[in-house]
């Protein structure tokens, strides 16, 4: 019965976070701000929702399987999201206007000024 | 509430949620507005299928598809990779709004420079 509840409060607290993730992508106003939304809730959804399904298989090497791909998408979500903002950042993407500050863009003006 | 009773209905409740993330999802890749919006939708994709797969395995009882995630993981993971790579081989951002002024300029010392 214990078994059960954690399966089932893991599998719908898995499916609020990526509607939280998804909520946020439709939400939020520019690519920088949405990236927050997409790359932890939604990461945490999957992730939680794969342990669901290990810890209900009832066996070690199938929860250890489960929590390794837990593990490895935590790995690669951040690398994931941290090439993509570079990437549109380098190509010219700029902050939308609810946002202030562009660090990244000031100090490789700095950087060039200098040079 | 029997065990069983319980964890069916947490996975009926849990895929009706995950469709209505992935609707959503799906209005941002079909919206936009700009390359890198649709590439981050499709990784957030990406992430929902994986855990579509696994409400599945509880649902069916098949442990096999918990290695059926992983590797869905690893391919999204790799197709956002190779993305991010094309948008900064591509290069320019045509629908830039706000700051466009400035613009041109920084490009081309940009391209020069490379």
């Amino acid at each position: 019965m214990i078994l059960a509840v954690a399966v089932s409060v893991l599998m719908v607290v898995g499916a609020l976070f990526s509607l939280a993730a998804a909520i946020g992508l439709v939400r939020l106003p520019d690519l920088y701000s949405r990236m927050h939304a997409a790359s932890k809730a939604g990461t945490v959804g999957s992730g939680l929702m794969l342990v669901a399904a290990g810890l209900h298989a009832g066996d070690a090497a199938i929860l250890a399987r489960a929590a390794a791909g837990f593990v490895f998408f935590i790995l690669t979500a951040p690398i994931a999201a941290h090439l993509l903002a570079r990437a549109a950042h380098q190509a010219g993407f700029r902050l939308q206007p609810p946002s202030v500050r562009d660090d990244l863009e000031q100090s490789q003006r700095h950087h060039r000024g200098s040079n | 509430m029997s065990p069983a009773a319980l964890v069916s209905t947490a996975t009926l409740l849990s895929l009706s949620i995950l469709s209505l993330a992935f609707l959503l999802t799906v209005y941002r890749i079909v919206v936009g507005p700009t390359l890198p919006d649709r590439v981050l939708a499709l990784d957030m994709l990406a992430a929902t299928a994986i855990g579509f797969i696994a409400v599945v395995a509880v649902k069916t009882g098949f442990t096999l598809y918990v290695d059926i995630a992983i590797a869905l993981g690893l391919v999204g993971f790799l197709a956002t990779v190779a993305f991010a790579r094309f948008i900064l081989a591509r290069g320019h951002a045509e629908e830039t709004p706000a700051r466009k002024p400035a613009e041109p300029q920084r490009r081309r010392k940009g391209r020069a420079r490379r």
